[in-house]
């Protein structure tokens, strides 16, 4: 046993650096006081320590803890995306005007995210229901309290309210699944719960309510419409940083822990629709509901993401409608699904962090959320206008962008299991949501600037990390071999 | 065949050479506007110079089509691949490039009228490094169309098209220029969603052997033409079954509307208006082949059952096109959109004429493509003119012109005569063979058709009596005949449209073998 912790903790390395990193941002929060911004690069070295960590772990297939966390090629996959999405979000923070309103307490604000990637390190690999969950109301928890960082702006504070309210809510649901999955099947970690329900269970309808319970408990965080309430106000009055963060890391996190959820416990199970069982309940498999929640999300979203005037309103309704796009995979239950939600994922974090910092950059020169407010940008900053018109076409789905090779996976998998008219509802909300994106580029190239306008200069930081998100925007878009490869063979290794 | 050049094949050179001056261009100073232009100008002449090379090598004879062996100028690599796992075979996403009789000519039309277009693009002043940067990634992708032989290549170059093109249309247009480039952007974006579910479907039901005897899915649309490679229980598994109508109707709505056939045109009138002239050259000269280029490049070969089985609906949609287009043409007051509507027309008797699936229908279909490329740019940049010299382009603004004006006048006359079908000019030859070969197949669709060549004389010579016969206004009194520039960019068409006209064997040879090729295999087995 002894030696098991020992052999466990060696293969925890990165959560564990990550927890050091905590513990070192609150030191050199201590330390360094006034000049307490610098506490971002703290955070930053621990972040690349994390990452070369977690690059290590690439090939290994264990389960650690006496089954509470699997370290297998899923986990890396999706632990990697999450320390890139950190890394980023910390760089963004450092060029963010709206933080440097509340640089006494900016070095909280750094520790709490390091806070929130260990939460969702422990979301992606936990295997155990009480683990997933302790996991799931970490990073919550966290979060709320980072929504709300700029507490002195009214919007801020309602941002975090609504947060809370919801994602108690959203707990609420989650547990209560969990416990009525426990009772039923006896079992408290999802290789049980598979067990169990490929020797059959006798509650039937219990295990039913159970799992539509889990089902809304994930849409909450992964804001599947109808569930997605909260998601425009929150996205609209965090800081742009949290904004970012929730929209891709955060919804990174959930869809991973659901695959995980319901790719082991329930697909091989045969436990998909309900035998012996009269009535409606009986024809509708969960999975269906599943797909109806994609279509609604992707419909709905995208449509009402038309009447958006502010763009952090837009692009929280873009999110909303991906996630839509991403959870098609899931309804699926097929391993080819599984594999276009992790490409998706990978791709969409890249193309929404990016258009995200370029709102983040606007907001800081020009003082304006609105969409008008990127009226003749074309003119005053040609560089920031491309690279957000690349970002946009990549996430309407454009060739030769990544955005294109993201739909593509998932259309494809939609296909071929035979989905017609999901897939056809998605290619509707495709040509939907070309309205909203190209009406930002509108306002970028076909409007001229006023003429009191003055060119908007970048420095060379932000270009950088705009290049940085630009590349792999542009070439997993023409050579995505290495993306998908790795995302097959996660899911090939998934959970033996 | 192979022709390479610093060991890269021409056929990458025709594509990607664009790409290389907009990258130069990228790079010069945006006030330097002579350099953009000529920088612009000599990729593009670079390109015809190419084409003209890939033209001369050519072997008639080849077949093409579905026949791997006897595409020429072949570059085939490896692009992606993904290797088996239990649950997926392995993936395969070629580089695929090729030519045969059908693409031959496109290619030699759109380096031409690439040409033609920048020279025309001379009198740009507003932000030209933009101007041309977009101008020749949009040349890349329509080359990149008519030599891609992979599904997957294809479509992006397809799509890759489509945001120059909104640019274009949208910053250097006319004054509803938003509102044409949106509808523009929206209508194809559909067709591209469309297209792109039917290329994903293709995709999981086509599966070849390879050398080591796996299975592989495969987008070479070579492969997806041959029905033996259709797996078993997949979704287009099959002849003649609902998902491949389905899939066939998917493809043809997504083609049509590039064409653009009734009812699907609508775009084409408001983009045409308010694009400028060069734009207009474009889109008119080769944009629209796309679409019929498409049909038999992937439609035909791909689900000769549904196009077979839909025949009728297709030559019905050219007969209702060549009708309403000629009937609108006539009801126009702007020129630029009367030309706009006998587009519309003329692409009608290309639809028809690929429709009845005879040697002669399409042989006129592909040459009528080409020929309607080159006198329909010739009519843009008549109007083009006329809208540099006086801002107007109402056909009733004019009068005269003939007087003021003669060498652009007797240009004017050959294109516009050409256009009407008159025989000695190019139009002719092509309307005949189209005619003659829907004749074959359905007796009074043609014989109502047509009647549409009645209307086009009637509003092609209404036209020439309202601009250039009369009275000359006094306000146009101080009118100059052509310059020099313009006179070159005019040349070459005139000289091929009269040549085509009197001797149109070299064309029709060149792509004769392939055509009939095409035409045997769609019936083949099936009807």
């Amino acid at each position: 046993m002894a030696e098991h912790i020992i052999e466990s903790i060696f293969r925890f390395l990165p959560e564990i650096a990550l927890t050091v990193t905590l513990v070192a941002a609150v030191v050199a929060d201590l330390i360094l006081k006034e000049r307490n911004r610098n506490v971002a690069w703290v955070v930053l070295a621990g972040l690349v320590v994390t990452a070369l960590l977690v690059l290590r772990q690439a090939g290994w297939n264990e389960s650690i803890f006496s089954d509470m966390i699997a370290v297998d090629p899923f986990a890396v996959f999706f632990k990697m995306l999450l320390v890139i999405a950190g890394l980023f979000i910390v760089l963004f923070s450092v060029k963010s005007r709206e933080l440097e309103q509340n640089i006494t307490r900016i070095g909280e604000y750094y520790m709490l995210i390091t806070g929130v990637i260990f939460g969702m390190f422990l979301m992606v690999g936990a295997t155990n229901l009480l683990l997933m969950y302790l996991a799931f109301e970490l990073t919550s928890i966290s979060s709320y309290v980072l929504a709300g960082f700029t507490k002195s702006l009214r919007k801020s504070a309602e941002a975090s309210m609504k947060y809370i309210i919801y994602g108690a809510v959203s707990s609420g649901f989650l547990i209560y699944g969990i416990s009525m999955l426990v009772g039923i099947t006896g079992a408290i970690d999802i290789y049980g719960v598979r067990d169990a329900l490929q020797a059959g269970v006798e509650q039937q309808s219990a295990l039913y309510v159970a799992v539509i319970m889990i089902i809304v408990g994930f849409s909450y965080k992964i804001t599947a419409v109808p569930f997605h309430f909260w998601a425009p106000d929150v996205y609209e009055g965090a800081p742009v940083t949290i904004t970012t963060f929730l929209a891709t890391a955060s919804k990174v996190a959930g869809f991973a822990m659901m695959i995980r959820f319901f790719r082991i416990s329930f697909m091989e199970s045969g436990a998909l629709s309900v035998p012996g069982l009269d009535g409606f309940i009986a024809i509708v498999p969960w999975n269906i509901i599943l797909a109806i929640f994609a279509a609604l999300t992707m419909l709905a979203a995208n449509l009402m993401a038309l009447w958006q005037e502010n763009i952090k309103r837009l692009l929280a309704y873009s999110s909303i409608a991906h996630a839509g796009f991403i959870l098609m995979g899931l309804a699926l239950l097929t391993d080819e699904g599984i594999s276009a939600m992790m490409i998706y994922l990978a791709i969409y974090l890249f193309m929404n962090m990016g258009a995200f910092f370029v709102v983040l950059l606007v907001t800081n020169k020009l003082d304006s959320e609105l969409i008008s407010a990127y009226e003749g940008l074309g003119h005053r900053s040609p560089f920031l206008s491309v690279a957000m018109t690349i970002f946009l076409v990549a996430l309407a789905g454009f060739p030769p962008t990544a955005g294109f090779i993201a739909k593509v996976y998932i259309f494809g998998a939609t296909v071929s299991a035979g989905w017609i008219w999901l897939v056809a509802v998605a290619g509707l909300a495709t040509i939907i949501s070309l309205f909203y994106y190209i009406r930002v580029v509108r306002n970028m190239f076909l409007v001229d600037p006023e003429e009191s306008s003055e060119p908007v200069i970048l420095d060379y930081g932000s270009t950088a990390i705009l290049v940085l998100l630009l590349i792999p925007v542009l070439l997993l878009g023409v050579y995505f071999t290495p993306i998908v490869t790795w995302a097959k063979d996660a899911v090939t290794m998934f959970g033996m | 065949m192979e022709f390479t050049i610093f060991g890269i094949g021409i056929l990458t050179w025709l594509v990607f050479l664009p790409i290389v001056g907009m990258l130069i261009i990228l790079l010069l100073p945006g006030e330097n506007k002579t350099a953009i232009r000529w920088t612009a100008a000599g990729v593009t002449g670079l390109q015809l110079l190419l084409a003209v090379v890939v033209l001369a090598l050519f072997d008639r004879t080849a077949l093409g089509i579905n026949d791997a062996g006897s595409f020429q100028f072949v570059e085939q690599f490896e692009w992606i691949i993904v290797e088996a796992v239990p649950w997926v075979g392995k993936i395969e996403i070629m580089y695929f490039l090729g030519i045969d009789g059908l693409s031959v000519l496109m290619i030699l039309l759109t380096a031409l009228i690439s040409v033609i277009g920048v020279i025309s693009s001379w009198s740009i002043e507003q932000k030209v490094k933009g101007y041309f940067a977009l101008y020749l990634l949009l040349v890349t992708g329509m080359m990149g169309v008519f030599v891609a032989l992979d599904f997957f290549l294809f479509f992006i170059f397809w799509e890759v098209m489509l945001l120059p093109m909104y640019f274009l249309i949208g910053i250097w247009g006319g004054p509803r220029r938003e509102y044409a480039a949106i509808k523009f952007f929206i209508y194809t974006f559909f067709g591209g969603v469309l297209m792109l579910l039917v290329m994903l479907a293709l995709y999981f039901s086509v599966a070849y052997t390879n050398g080591a005897g796996e299975q592989v899915h495969t987008f070479n649309l070579l492969h997806m033409m041959n029905s033996a490679n259709f797996v078993e229980g997949s979704i287009l598994y099959g002849l003649n079954t609902t998902w491949r109508y389905v899939a066939w109707v998917a493809l043809f709505i997504s083609f049509a509307i590039k064409v653009p056939l009734f009812p699907f045109h609508t775009w084409l009138p408001d983009a045409h208006v308010e694009a400028p002239t060069p734009i207009s050259v474009i889109l008119a000269g080769v944009l629209l082949k796309l679409g019929t280029y498409g049909m038999l490049r992937i439609m035909y070969p791909i689900l000769p059952d549904g196009t077979v089985y839909f025949m009728y609906l297709m030559a019905f949609l050219g007969m209702i096109s060549i009708i309403y287009g000629a009937l609108c043409a006539m009801a126009q007051e702007d020129f630029k959109k009367l030309i706009a509507y006998s587009s519309i027309s003329h692409m009608g008797i290309v639809m028809l004429g690929m429709a009845s699936l005879t040697n002669q229908g399409t042989v006129g279909a592909v040459l009528q493509m080409f020929n309607h490329g080159t006198i329909t740019a010739m009519l843009f940049l008549i109007v083009g003119v006329l809208y540099d010299r006086t801002h107007k382009r109402g056909v009733y603004d004019f009068g005269g012109i003939a007087n003021q004006m003669p060498k652009y006048t007797g240009i004017a006359m050959v294109a516009m005569f050409a256009a009407l079908g008159l025989p000695g000019l190019s139009g002719f030859v092509s309307e005949l063979f189209s005619f003659l070969g829907a004749f074959d197949s359905f007796r009074w669709l043609t014989i109502i058709s047509v009647t549409g060549i009645i209307l086009t004389a009637a509003y092609i010579l209404w036209t020439v009596q309202r601009v250039f016969l009369g009275e000359l206004g006094d306000e146009h009194k101080g009118m100059a005949d052509l310059t020099g520039r313009e006179l070159l960019m005019f040349v070459p068409l005139l000289i091929i449209v009269i040549f085509l006209g009197v001797y149109p064997g070299p064309a029709i040879e060149l792509m004769n073998a392939s055509l009939s090729h095409l035409v045997d295999f769609v019936n083949g087995g099936i009807r």
